[in-house]
């Protein structure tokens, strides 16, 4: 069996980063493996610009920002196993995966965990009707028009709006396309603003909310859809039916973190996240596997998936070192308007701030965030709106973690 | 003029008010000075990156995506999109080659590296 310091399953951002983080940290015999023939994840196919303004400073598309981190990885000598699928990891770190030599079986010092995730499907929406070609989940699309020249259709349906969505809806158009409506089944979007603002209102396209696709018509190939509004239980309201003929309908409704080899190792997940329960250096439940990415959670932008991989490589690389960082730890948990706090574990005595990332359940005008130890505060926060599209993110200082003994809420009040 | 505006600049999506004449615009709500720029443009002379692929016609299935180097007339979009359709390459192509000249001022460059 081969052995390495660090297996990175993962070339997209998450994998990148936390491999280059992990060598800097002082640990270079890093190995990055990835089922794909080439690095950059969803990058790849992301042609769109808008990526790295908090993290490099400039403004890239996807396989720009990719390659920055490339070029980073590549300078290093970090060997990349490019098609090259992990098929298992063990709770004992060892790792396997498979290519066309064969099958490899790597012990690792450490495991980074970096596999991203996928979008909901059609199955998984129960969405009735027929079943024809021209539905197609969003990135998927995106792969067949970005990445391979094959433009999937004319007229256009696209049911949610996620970014994805949203960004489908402007490259369709660029392309020719028509898209004759988004439709959202929450009252809200789950999009950023900036993206509803360029995607959407910059071409006329209708977003209508509280509305799903009911239907689908078509027999070889899509004709149409019946879309309709919904109510506050988001059941169908009949009398607001209508028909829209197209040939196509993009599916944007959500991504799930991609968890399969994380449940295989026996590693216990967040029900709210679908990622591992984490501590605050991205280490999971299992000593010596660490997660990061949209693996671990589905982030609003690859900016904050480096920076949170960057957490994982050097906590990582510190395993690789140390061992595993000892101290009391306590539990984090949302409270009121809070849907998720991650990490869910933190270290109280590190001496290091930590970082609290959540999301929010519902839309909020103005608000503020308390964090809380029993009936200690450790941390406030104030924003002039939260939307459950955007990460919120919480530093609690070193000196106020310290001693603290009750699980940490984090909770908000509207103001 | 009395104008909302959502910033596109970043993610933070600052909502914007414009108020004032042409000569005088006044804007609120912004949390940069980037987004005082993005607000005065918006009302003057709007602009927008455009961002396409090309594809490559001595590959088997392969694009090379592209953008303008820097944002054009936003009222050009589609004219722009048109020039990109139009445009022929050949690998080998680095990130940054120039594949269109001369677009509304500004060049459309390639994003990716196909060797």
């Amino acid at each position: 069996m081969r052995e390495h310091d660090i297996v990175v399953v993962g070339g997209g951002p998450a994998g990148l980063a936390a491999a280059i983080a992990a060598y800097d940290s002082g640990v270079t015999d890093v190995v990055v493996l990835d089922r794909e023939s080439s690095v950059g994840g969803i990058l790849r196919q992301c042609i769109h610009n808008g990526f790295g303004l908090h993290k490099l400073g400039r403004e890239l598309t996807g396989p720009e920002y990719a390659d920055v981190y490339r070029c980073e990885v590549e300078k290093r000598g970090i060997r990349v196993y490019c098609e090259t699928t992990v098929t298992g990891v063990t709770a004992d770190r060892v790792v396997t995966a498979q290519n066309k030599e064969g099958v490899l079986k790597i012990k690792a010092g450490a495991v980074v965990l970096a596999m991203g995730c996928r979008e909901r499907s059609r199955g998984a929406l129960n969405i009735s009707g027929t079943r024809p070609a021209g539905v197609y989940s969003a990135g998927t699309a995106q792969k067949f028009i970005n990445c391979e020249g094959y433009m999937v259709g004319k007229k256009v349906v696209i049911l949610g709006s996620g970014d994805i969505g949203l960004i489908m809806a402007r490259r369709m158009t660029f392309e020719g396309a028509k898209v004759e409506a988004v439709c959202e089944l929450m009252p809200y979007s789950g999009g950023l603003t900036r993206n509803i603002v360029q995607c959407l209102e910059d071409f006329g396209i209708p977003l209508y909310l509280s509305t799903t696709v009911a239907e689908i018509h078509g027999k070889e190939r899509v004709e149409g859809v019946t879309i309709a509004q919904v109510d506050e239980n988001r059941r169908v309201i009949e009398e607001t039916k209508r028909y829209i003929p197209c040939d196509t309908l993009l599916l944007s409704c959500g991504l799930i973190p991609e968890n399969e080899l994380t449940r295989g190792a026996g590693i216990p997940i967040d029900p709210i996240t679908s990622g591992a329960l984490v501590d605050e250096n991205r280490q999971t439940e299992i000593p010596g596997i660490f997660a990061c990415g949209n693996v671990l959670q589905v982030h609003d932008l690859v900016d904050y998936v480096s920076d949170e991989a960057e957490m994982a490589g050097i906590g990582a690389a510190s395993f690789v070192k140390n061992g595993a960082v000892s101290g009391k730890t306590v539990e984090t948990k949302p409270g009121n308007g809070v849907r998720y706090v991650l990490p869910q574990r933190v270290h109280t005595e590190s001496g290091k701030d930590v970082s609290l990332f959540l999301r929010v359940t519902q839309p909020f005008p103005k608000v503020r965030f308390t964090v809380k130890s029993g009936d200690v505060v450790l941390a406030t926060a104030q924003r002039l709106k939260a939307a459950p599209g955007e990460m919120e993110k919480i530093t609690v200082k070193s000196e106020k973690l310290q001693g603290a003994q009750e699980p940490i809420t984090v909770s908000l009040e509207v103001l | 003029m009395n104008r909302n505006l959502t910033c596109i600049i970043c993610p933070r999506g600052c909502s914007l008010t414009v108020e004032g004449e042409k000569d005088n615009l006044v804007v609120t709500g912004n949390a940069c000075p980037k987004g005082k720029q993005y607000a005065i443009d918006e009302c003057t002379h709007p602009t927008r990156t455009v961002t396409s692929i090309v594809r490559v016609e001595n590959r088997v299935d392969t694009m090379v995506s592209v953008k303008t180097a820097a944002p054009i007339p936003k009222e050009n979009i589609f004219d722009v999109m048109e020039k990109i359709r139009a445009a022929k390459v050949q690998a080998p192509i680095v990130a940054g080659t120039v594949i269109l000249s001369d677009v509304y001022g500004t060049e459309v460059i390639a994003t990716k590296t196909v060797l």
